[in-house]
């Protein structure tokens, strides 16, 4: 039976004021202050005596330092960030990740773990070999290394928690959305794992049963994964792109609440937006009784 | 056409899905994402609709202009398709790159239209061999996030049918020659009937199945596809076959079958939403760009 469903659009609805505090939030050109105490930060400039923003975001203050935080910005790295990346090309000793960054990544070939977990210096067959490992188009998980001086990041997995991806379901949505945690790995009670990438890219896939410890994502599981463990993907999936949607931070939590709320209803109903809204409101509000 | 690179995982990861009819995004092989119709939103032109299927976004505009018939039919008006990829939908069609499937997507509209019955163009004709309508139908990518023809026919169906045609009258001047004049009232005009517009249903086959309404990443795993045009009472009036795959007889049996299933359920899902805000008249909110 096929469905299919048409609407009228609706027009967005003005988001009301949030609890939270005052958030001084601007608009490129808004002037930020006229007051000529403060050193001049990010995502501003001086005309005229006047400190404008030259990016839409908040207006943020440490002390003498006032800058704005864009809220819809490209990935600015920082080390020790979790980022997942997607595999562009393949160079002489390294590879060109995608990361949604202004430029791409940079994946050394002594930054990845070699099979067996040995420690030797990469050889020539390392280097021809590179392709065996990782193609173009490949999914990796990696750590943020080092930044070089342009503002491209150097990625490392030499974790065996880090390595390629398998099998699952990747979301893009904005890096400002992901909040920053202790750990981005989560195992969730509902049947899956999720990565929550600080680069914005999120990858839900079916939890592994054991603990390969000389895995490190060497081999990838060409299995096809159970219709059940596919439900609990494809509903964590929407119940993302509903809370990004909405703009809501993401965080296990968050994605779990809303999981949660979403169960009365249909995988493919979460998309609709009457029901999206409710589902989000919901997990808001769980959200905010947590808190309080 | 714009596309994503996938990893080999990730796209044995939705073939299997498919298999059992479980999508990413939970819909079944024959659900179509949540699409949002709006006509009337450019007003200076004679019909326009823009049509929001999940991350794709169609606008299309319609002109109805005086011209003179083409000398094999010269009792009816006729169509003209433009389509433009513009570059904001993917950094690929800047400059003349999306100008290919511009030309593809055009080419197809033509054939889909070329149907002796999906518009009555003897009412578009004013004097035969002399005047007639020649509507200009012009197609404008904003966004490419799979399943394109369908869009751009749901959006050029829905602008049809708000395109409206000025009434015009014959007068006789002397020497025989004949002027046209159009009516005072704006609201003077005719409308099209839209009833036998056909739809187009893009199938691709995934696998051993096959999809209705890929997305960017189900295209990417599909190695052929089928696109079939049907009316609304489900006639297939034309046929092509996109990919560079190959596709059995059989399959394309069992897709033809399934396209006309869904597109008799598209015909009715859209004439409804265009009902419904026919209904509304002027109540109607305009959401247009900026809501």
């Amino acid at each position: 039976m096929a469905a299919v469903a048409m609407r009228l659009p609706v027009a967005r609805k003005a988001v009301a004021e949030s609890a939270g505090g005052e958030k001084h939030l601007v608009a490129p050109g808004d002037i930020i202050t006229t007051d000529t105490g403060y050193m001049r930060g990010h995502g501003t400039y001086v005309e005229d005596e006047k400190l404008i923003a030259s990016v839409a975001g908040v207006v943020e203050r440490v002390n003498k330092l006032v800058y704005v935080r864009a809220l819809n910005t490209r990935y600015n790295g920082e080390v020790g960030d979790v980022v997942v990346g997607r595999i562009t090309e393949v160079q002489q000793k390294r590879w060109k990740v995608e990361t949604n960054s202004r430029l791409d990544s940079v994946l050394l070939l002594s930054s990845m773990n070699l099979p067996g977990g040995e420690l030797r210096r990469r050889s020539a067959e390392d280097e021809l070999a590179m392709r065996d490992y990782l193609q173009e188009g490949d999914l990796i998980s990696a750590e943020v290394q080092s930044v070089f001086s342009d503002g491209a990041v150097s990625l490392h997995t030499r974790s065996l928690k880090y390595g390629k991806l398998g099998q699952g379901v990747l979301v893009q949505v904005s890096p400002s959305l992901v909040k920053r945690q202790k750990t981005h790995f989560h195992d969730l009670p509902c049947g899956a794992s999720v990565i929550l990438g600080n680069n914005g890219f999120i990858w839900i896939y079916p939890t592994p049963e054991q603990k390969d410890e000389e895995a490190g994502g060497f081999t990838t599981n060409l299995e096809p994964v159970p219709l059940s463990d596919r439900e609990v993907i494809s509903r964590l999936r929407n119940c993302i792109v509903a809370l990004v949607t909405h703009k809501l931070m993401l965080f296990d939590t968050s994605i779990l609440y809303c999981y949660e709320a979403s169960l009365p209803h249909q995988i493919k109903d979460i998309l609709k937006p009457e029901v999206m809204e409710e589902i989000v409101l919901e997990t808001q509000q769980r959200l905010l009784d947590l808190e309080g | 056409m714009a596309s994503v690179v996938l990893s080999e995982a990730e796209k044995l990861y939705i073939v299997h899905g498919v298999q059992e009819d479980l999508r990413v995004d939970g819909r079944g092989c024959e659900d179509y994402r949540c699409a949002e119709v709006e006509t009337d939103i450019v007003s200076n032109t004679s019909g326009s609709a823009r049509v929001k299927l999940g991350h794709t976004d169609i606008l299309v505009g319609v002109k109805a202009e005086l011209g003179a018939p083409k000398l094999e039919r010269p009792n009816e008006g006729y169509l003209e398709f433009y389509v433009d990829c513009s570059a904001n939908a993917t950094p690929e069609f800047e400059g003349r790159g999306g100008e290919e499937l511009g030309t593809e997507i055009a080419n197809t509209l033509y054939r889909v239209f070329s149907s002796e019955n999906c518009i009555d163009l003897k009412s578009l004709c004013i004097n035969p061999r002399e005047h007639c309508w020649i509507l200009y139908v012009d197609v404008l990518l904003l966004e490419c996030g799979g399943n394109l023809f369908d869009a751009i026919s749901l959006a050029v169906k829905a602008a049809l049918f708000n395109t409206r045609i000025p009434k015009v009258r014959v007068l006789e001047v002397e020497e025989g020659s004949k002027e046209i004049e159009l009516s005072d009232d704006p609201y003077d005009c005719i409308r099209l009937n839209v009833d036998e517009v056909p739809c187009i249903v893009t199938l691709s086959k995934i696998g051993y199945r096959h999809v209705v309404d890929a997305t960017l990443q189900e295209e990417a795993c599909s190695l052929a596809s089928l696109l079939i045009s049907v009316t609304s009472k489900g006639a297939l009036t034309c046929m092509k076959k996109v990919g560079k795959g190959s596709l059995d007889p059989e399959s394309i049996f069992e897709m033809m079958e399934t396209g006309q299933r869904v597109g008799k359920s598209l015909h009715t899902a859209l004439q409804k939403v265009l009902d419904e805000e026919e209904s509304l008249g002027t109540t109607r909110q305009k959401v247009g760009f900026l809501g």
